[in-house]
């Protein structure tokens, strides 16, 4: 009895924990929607292209911290790029437009990343193993490795950060005026282009630490992006337009997937893990589609 | 005043004379390379099919939507699985059946279309892209307990005909594909088009003009999943013969589908053919342009990762300069060149 309880807190730590790392994609996703409104569907590709390039510096030799700030510049400009050729031709165009030109953009981006690194599957070492701590799992008999435990900790101290720089800075207070009126924002005197700038390059180095989470799991290759689409439901379930929702939805998704592929997996041959969290998003759209904490949709005529 | 015969003018029926000659007189007669036919032409005309489908829902009805692929899959087995079961069963019903079927499936997953729209319901039809393949795959009933995992699908007989050859195989993908587009061209110029656009460009006034937004969504996505359960259907028994769901129907079909719409033009017929001309024929190129001219230097790697270059560029281009895609540009060359007319 107890062993089977226990057995299901392990399936749902796991799930957590593997939820902490959709959150962080999915992170980078709400920064760029709630200072603009659009929703970036190149942001798996960010992530793959930042941690790629990372690793590709590493092999030129670059030690850790420096590879870590040249990507962080990489991911600057190309915040720039997308900003100047992408964004500002298309403002004021409806969102369904932005959206599909996000999508190219997304193209653009895995294909440079290949074109210049190549396909093969890299190992990428943290110095933190991905195995289970022994004394966790003798004192609690939960299997946690040390990756899970950063991946947690770093996920929350960039909500933290986050959180804190949109409530109580003055860059925070122009990111929200310029998500709630462009116009009327930019009409007092609010820099649109620095904005959107940093925003880019913010969800820039949210894309660069998911990464580096990601492959340190599950290799640096392009299966990456597959699992960065299981951010999008992630963001249906949290909202599309909140930080914490970010969070409890990725949570969620971890959990409920690993315990539907645990507990009815096998009754299928498993796999649930690949449609699971998005016919969770689609319940959620039935009852609640907002999301968890997204503010309310209001369309008027 | 132009003379008109059933909404057609006359322009209309010299292009479509024009292409009938072209598509059964001409390439059967010019081409006997059974490359062109079975690598160019057959996935070509399939794969427009699947982007005619989803030009009605994305391009006619305004609804994003990423499932194209689940679509094809789910026509692919449906028709499979007819055949295998239903002795005797002629292809083309078996054919008309899994559009049916295909065309169900649409209308459960289109349902989410009533309530949301943009990227909410491109995750919703996401579902139906993983959900499909995998049901298919996890179920061996599909697949007629396979053990291999892949599915060999049947050899086309029509009337004791064999389709089995490129050239046959053609003909009758064509001969489809005429129908269809006819089929097409109707609905889309006819009160159900009018309807469509209706929702697209803003649904609230459509509603509120008397068109039924639940009728009207669900019918697009229903033949949405129609035409991508035919071109699913004849792209695996006319052009991939054996199939492995997981490897065939991905996400990336779906992506590549979305883009024919887009790169050939949202809201136009011909860009479905446009567009999966050129979704499929720059890869062609590319590799013939990088083998002859490099010589083989450029490796498979860099000439797949430009080819995700130039369709992503590609997208971001149109978006801003020509939301309506190549077909536009075709037309603003045709009425550049042509001499002015009087009116």
């Amino acid at each position: 009895m107890t062993d089977s309880i226990l057995f299901f807190f392990e399936v749902l730590v796991g799930g957590l924990l593997s939820g902490t790392m959709y959150s962080l994609v999915a992170l980078g996703f709400v920064l760029i929607y709630k200072a603009s409104s659009t929703f970036n569907f190149a942001q798996g590709a960010m992530v793959f292209f930042a941690v790629l390039s990372f690793c590709g510096f590493m092999e030129y030799g670059m030690p850790f911290a420096v590879a870590f700030f040249a990507v962080v510049l990489l991911m600057i400009l190309v915040g720039l790029l997308t900003e100047r050729l992408v964004l500002r031709p298309l403002m004021n165009q409806s969102e369904d437009t932005v959206l599909m030109a996000t999508i190219g953009l997304g193209f653009v981006l895995e294909g440079l990343a290949q074109a210049k690194w190549g396909v093969e599957v890299r190992k990428l070492s943290l110095g933190v193993g991905d195995f289970p701590l022994p004394w966790i799992a003798d004192n609690l008999k939960l299997f946690i490795s040390a990756l899970d435990i950063t991946a947690g900790l770093v996920a929350f101290g960039m909500i933290a950060l986050l959180t804190l720089l949109f409530k109580y800075t003055k860059i925070g207070l122009g990111l929200r005026a310029v998500a709630d009126d462009p116009g009327a924002a930019s009409s007092i005197g609010i820099p649109l282009k620095h904005i959107m700038l940093l925003v880019w390059s913010a969800a820039g180095v949210v894309a660069l630490v998911a990464g580096m989470m990601w492959g340190a799991r599950a290799g640096v290759q392009f299966a990456l992006i597959e699992l960065a689409l299981k951010a999008l439901p992630v963001l249906i379930i949290g909202g599309f337009s909140s930080i914490p929702g970010a969070i409890v939805g990725g949570l969620l998704v971890g959990a409920v997937e690993k315990i539907l592929e645990v507990y009815i997996g096998p009754f299928f041959k498993g796999g649930i893990e690949a449609w699971a969290p998005y016919m969770l998003s689609i319940l959620f759209l039935l009852y609640r589609p907002e999301g968890l904490f997204g503010e309310k949709i209001i369309r008027r005529v | 005043m132009k003379p008109v015969f059933m909404r057609y003018t006359k322009a209309d029926i010299i292009n479509f004379v024009v292409l009938l000659v072209i598509g059964f007189l001409v390439i059967p007669n010019v081409i006997t390379n059974d490359y062109w036919y079975t690598s160019i032409l057959i996935p070509w005309l399939c794969l427009t099919v699947a982007a005619l489908g989803q030009n009605i829902v994305m391009g006619y009805t305004g609804q994003l939507s990423l499932g194209a692929a689940g679509f094809m899959c789910a026509g692919a087995y449906a028709c499979y699985n007819i055949m295998l079961r239903i002795h005797g069963m002629p292809f083309l019903g078996a054919l008309l059946l899994s559009g049916l079927i295909a065309a169900c499936l649409g209308l459960i997953f289109g349902l989410p279309s009533l309530r949301i729209r943009g990227i909410y319901l491109m995750v919703a039809t996401l579902a139906s892209q993983f959900f499909i393949v995998w049901v298919i795959d996890k179920f061996g009933w599909f697949k007629n307990y396979d053990l291999s995992g892949a599915t060999t699908f049947q050899k086309i007989y029509i009337n004791g005909v064999a389709f089995t050859n490129g050239y046959m195989m053609y003909l009758l993908v064509a001969a489809i594909v005429v129908i269809i587009i006819l089929l097409a061209i109707n609905m889309a110029r006819g009160a159900t088009g009018r309807n469509w656009m209706a929702v697209r460009d803003m649904d609230i006034a459509a509603e509120s003009m008397g068109v039924s937004l639940l009728k009207t969504k669900l019918q697009a996505f229903a033949i949405n999943a129609f035409l991508c359960g035919i071109a699913g259907a004849l792209y695996t028994y006319t052009y991939l013969k054996t199939v492995e769901p997981f490897a065939a129907f991905n996400i990336s079909l779906s992506f590549k589908i979305m883009f024919m719409a887009i790169i050939g033009g949202l809201g136009t017929i011909s860009g479905a053919f446009i567009g999966a001309a050129f979704i499929l024929l720059f890869p062609v190129v590319l590799n013939v342009f990088g083998n002859n001219v490099f010589h083989g230097a450029i490796d498979a790697t860099i000439i797949s990762a430009i080819e995700q270059i130039v369709f992503g560029s590609l997208i971001i281009i149109l978006m801003i300069y020509e939301p309506l895609g190549f077909s536009k540009l075709w037309e603003t060359i045709k009425q550049k060149l042509s001499p002015k007319k009087s009116n």
